[in-house]
């Protein structure tokens, strides 16, 4: 819900699920995955091409050309029999692309079967090959090939294929993840519905989910295959008797007081092929898995956006300056977030709002609406990805937002939040004493015994029967009606005088959530509280609010009292989210 | 907590088993070779033949597994088959270096991709964009080239350190330290690149968990937010990435150690598997999956005690 993705759905939409071609699209129009891409290709040519191109064969020794620096004749000098290094690191190159080939072959044909039989079947070759798969990751694999050198001897191919298996386990666990998680999904319930065999929904839908992943866990296991490789050689394990790039580089290394340059050429090829991989990978998880994570704006982007969206939408002005029995008013707050093409995406156009003493005052709109994002930003609490582009929120006619200390100082003193999911909200590594605790004596100057004997009062009030037992026990010990309940301990602790309150009963079962709205609405009688109460349900507006206003595409629509809203609704739209939420009730009922 | 520490000890032993075992198969088989290498090229048919059964490498590979096994469990891992020095002597030499190696690269590294990942996750800007990037560039260059690129730069034109070799802090600790210092450097890199950028993504995440956001809104001042809770947090994953970069390290040290000539446990990987030495090669082997396996137990044990869940169950 609102609460839980902070970002705006429209954004989301658009990530969620690129399709292969404007991926492609997106992938060509990356200038660092283009070079990289470009660059790749010229060493598979010039690995593929080395007998045509090459100036001479790998081993042809030149007695004159002992350590030549690099000329017209030797591009990239000689090495200390004479070797032409550009020949050598040419010819080298195909046993590089060998090796590539095998790691890839052994590594997925092991990692990705395994990874879809045990994600789509379970059971016990799940819990076996789970167990292999630890087995291999906590091994340190290039000792294991190092050791492994007495029985294959001087054999890259074997030794890469072992190493191909000792990788397999990233594409197992990568695979399962995704197959587990595909399985549960309704595609795969309807394919079996319609009668499909298990390999066709495997090769049809699995297979589909999992390609992104895995060509891009395959461009960081050959970046770790290639310097693994070259590494093999360089060690001297290789066959002598063969051109690669360790073994130039090795021999250049032993060589290096008579011919430090010749160094250079191995360690750079090796260096950049490794180095475009990766930079591949890092560029393919961005188009492929577009994060859903917006990029949080630099101080000097945020001046700008601020500035460029001054005018967009002057304070509306909808309504009159706050009245003297306002607790909070809102005023004009837009908020957007940017859109990573150096724009920014509004989702709260100029939002005016006006919370009375004692008022509780709902806002509601479907998901999506803008709703959540005026309550985190009446408490300062957006995402940090988040762009105010104007506007006020007073709280006793003192502007916090102009103010990131006075908002520092009213949260949790006068100005409170009840968040939405109840467990997420507790820290599941410290005691509700604790936090409750650390939050109390954040907010007030009480001492440790103070707050702690107010607290379990509070406890008790609001409807805990054991405060003692609560207060020492982990989140994960409680049930989510109780950690509500201690929620709304935590917000109303240092006594504020506004509440906002996030869909504080959507998490909850039925029979819980009109305990909890009792709750909160004995708690604005007895201390006088304003309240924001942000939520979709109706049903919830008509028990407890006194004032709604209800949002839509990021602006309030409708203004009004609650009874009139549900007797005259004045907007269209009001009255096709009153008429929806009765239709549901049908539904329910029925 | 005991229940699942047995269960941890046993599926330890179970591991350490079955990878001395794959180990001691693979390297079985080639009986007449190693005795021809022990003896020389000299050495008649017949000689070979009697070093075969002397040496034991003509019974089932069971039974030669069997023997090896219970010499370790009476403390006896045996003797080299070629130069008749017992393999703990061996091995009591070479494991303090390379673990001095492996423990100062990981104290090291510990230290400052904790403070970079923090940093980077917290303030992100161009902290953030600095950490990545390297992290990139650490993890794309193997540690042999930084190795290269350090004894060229340090040890040959500036002359500041050794080239190669190893001085025992009982010669001389100025010498230990200068020799072991680009070697950890070269270590140091490819891994404080990758905890680095995982620690920072360990943190990130907790940063934007809902509870961070319901401290801010009771007025929790960010600085303990972060030092208390998010570190709190942040630490389980945190201890998992250390402890894998841990088994990458002794990977690593091994390489390392053959670059810069250092007498560690690489040199005497190398040396031997070359030689089809099979005793020596499984007690590195034996000694290396046992740091491994510890190191794994002490990050879950502490990864636990992090965990309330984990504690009291």
């Amino acid at each position: 819900m609102s609460a839980s993705a902070p970002i705006p759905p429209s954004v989301v939409d658009a990530a969620a699920l690129p399709n292969r071609a404007s991926a492609m699209r997106r992938l060509l129009r990356n200038p660092v995955a283009v070079s990289c891409i470009v660059y790749l290709l010229a060493v598979i040519a010039f690995g593929l091409l080395a007998p045509w191109l090459a100036p001479v064969g790998p081993n042809v020794t030149d007695l004159k050309a002992i350590n030549a620096q690099p000329s017209a004749a030797h591009l990239l000098g000689a090495d200390a029999t004479g070797r032409d290094i550009l020949s050598r690191l040419m010819w080298g190159t195909q046993e590089t692309l060998l090796a590539c080939v095998i790691i890839l072959v052994v590594s997925v044909s092991l990692g990705v079967t395994a990874g879809l039989i045990a994600g789509y079947y379970r059971g016990r070759f799940e819990t076996v090959a789970d167990f292999v798969s630890d087995v291999i990751i906590s091994m340190p694999g290039v000792l294991l090939l190092i050791a492994l050198y007495s029985l294959t001897g001087p054999n890259i191919p074997v030794a890469m294929a072992v190493f191909g298996v000792i990788v397999s386990p990233s594409f197992f666990r990568l695979v399962r993840g995704i197959v587990v998680g595909v399985r549960n999904e309704l595609y795969v319930d309807a394919a079996k519905v319609v009668g499909l065999s298990d390999i066709r929904i495997v090769g049809r839908h699995v297979l589909w989910a999992v390609r992104g992943p895995v060509i891009i866990s395959s461009a960081f296991i050959l970046a770790a295959g290639i310097g693994i490789e070259a590494g093999v050689d360089f060690l001297g394990l290789g066959n002598p008797t063969q051109p690669s790039w360790g073994s130039v580089l090795q021999q250049s290394f032993n060589n290096i007081y008579n011919n430090p340059v010749s160094v250079v050429w191995p360690a750079l090829i090796i260096s950049l092929t490794v180095l475009a991989l990766v930079l591949l990978g890092n560029v393919l998880t961005d188009v492929l898995q577009t994060s859903v994570r917006v990029r949080r704006a630099s101080r000097r982007e945020l001046a700008r956006l601020v500035a460029e969206h001054a005018d967009d939408e002057p304070t509306g002005g909808a309504l009159p300056p706050p009245a003297h029995d306002v607790r909070l008013a809102v005023r004009g707050v837009r908020i957007g977030y940017p859109d990573g093409q150096g724009g920014v995406r509004t989702v709260v156009h100029g939002v005016d709002l006006d919370v009375r003493r004692g008022e509780i005052h709902g806002l509601v709109g479907e998901s999506g609406s803008g709703k959540s994002q005026i309550a985190f930003s009446t408490l300062g609490i957006l995402p940090p990805e988040a762009v105010i582009l104007g506007g006020h929120v007073l709280l006793d006619g003192e502007d916090l937002l102009a103010d990131p200390a006075r908002m520092q100082a009213a949260r949790g003193r006068r100005i409170a939040y009840v968040p939405q999911e109840p467990m997420s909200n507790l820290d599941p590594s410290f005691t509700i004493g604790a936090q409750l605790m650390r939050g109390l004596r954040s907010a007030t100057s009480m001492s440790k015994a103070e707050a702690r004997t107010h607290l379990l009062g509070l406890l008790a009030r609001v409807g805990i029967s054991d405060p003692v037992r609560v207060f020492r026990s982990y989140p994960h010990e409680i049930s989510g009606g109780m950690a509500q309940r201690v929620l709304i301990c935590g917000a109303v602790a240092a006594d504020p005088d506004v509440i906002i309150a996030d869909e504080p009963t959507t998490a909850l079962d039925v029979t819980v959530q009109a305990e909890v709205l009792e709750l909160l609405r004995g708690l604005r009688d007895e201390r006088g509280l304003s309240m924001i109460l942000v939520t979709h349900n109706l049903g919830v507006v008509a028990d407890i609010c006194d004032v709604v206003s209800v949002m839509r595409g990021g602006r309030i629509v409708e203004h009004q009292d609650v009874d009139v809203l549900f007797d005259r609704p004045r907007e269209a739209y009001t009255r096709e989210l009153l008429a929806s939420s009765r239709r549901v009730e049908i539904e329910e009922v029925a | 907590m005991l229940v699942a520490l047995v269960k941890k000890l046993a599926r330890a032993v179970g591991v350490l088993l079955i990878v001395t075992f794959v180990t001691f198969s693979l390297m079985y088989g080639n009986g007449p070779g190693i005795a021809r290498a022990v003896l020389g090229l000299q050495a008649t048919q017949a000689d070979v033949q009697r070093e075969v059964v002397r040496l034991g490498l003509d019974q089932p590979l069971f039974v030669q597994y069997g023997r090896w096994l219970g010499g370790v469990l009476t403390g006896d891992l045996g003797t080299s088959f070629f130069t008749g020095q017992r393999v703990s002597d061996a091995l009591a030499t070479r494991i303090p270096v390379t673990l001095s190696l492996v423990l100062i690269t990981l104290v090291l590294t510990v230290i400052l991709s904790v403070l970079l990942g923090v940093t980077a996750a917290v303030y992100g800007g161009w902290v953030d964009r600095v950490v990545q990037f390297l992290a990139v560039l650490g993890a794309a260059i193997p540690s042999y080239i930084i190795a290269i690129v350090l004894i060229f730069a340090l040890a040959l034109t500036l002359r500041i350190f050794p080239a190669t070799g190893y001085t025992s802090p009982d010669q001389s600790f100025v010498g230990w330290v200068s020799s072991i210092t680009l070697p950890v450097v070269a270590l140091l890199v490819g891994s404080i690149a990758g905890a680095a950028s995982q620690i920072r993504s360990a943190v990130a995440d907790v940063l934007g968990r809902d509870y961070v956001r319901t401290l801010r809104a009771r007025g929790v001042p960010e600085r303990e937010i972060i030092f208390v809770h998010v570190l709190r947090n942040a630490g389980g994953p945190g201890l998992i990435v250390l402890g894998l970069q841990t088994i990458y390290l002794i990977g690593g040290a091994v390489v390392i150690e053959l670059v810069f000539a250092l007498p560690g446990m690489g040199e005497l990987t190398n040396t031997s598997a070359q030689q089809g030495d099979v005793p020596l090669v499984m007690g590195v082997v034996l000694v290396i999956v046992l740091i491994v396996l510890i190191v794994n137990l002490l990050s879950d044990l502490a990864g636990a005690a992090l965990n309330p869940k984990a504690r009291k169950a």
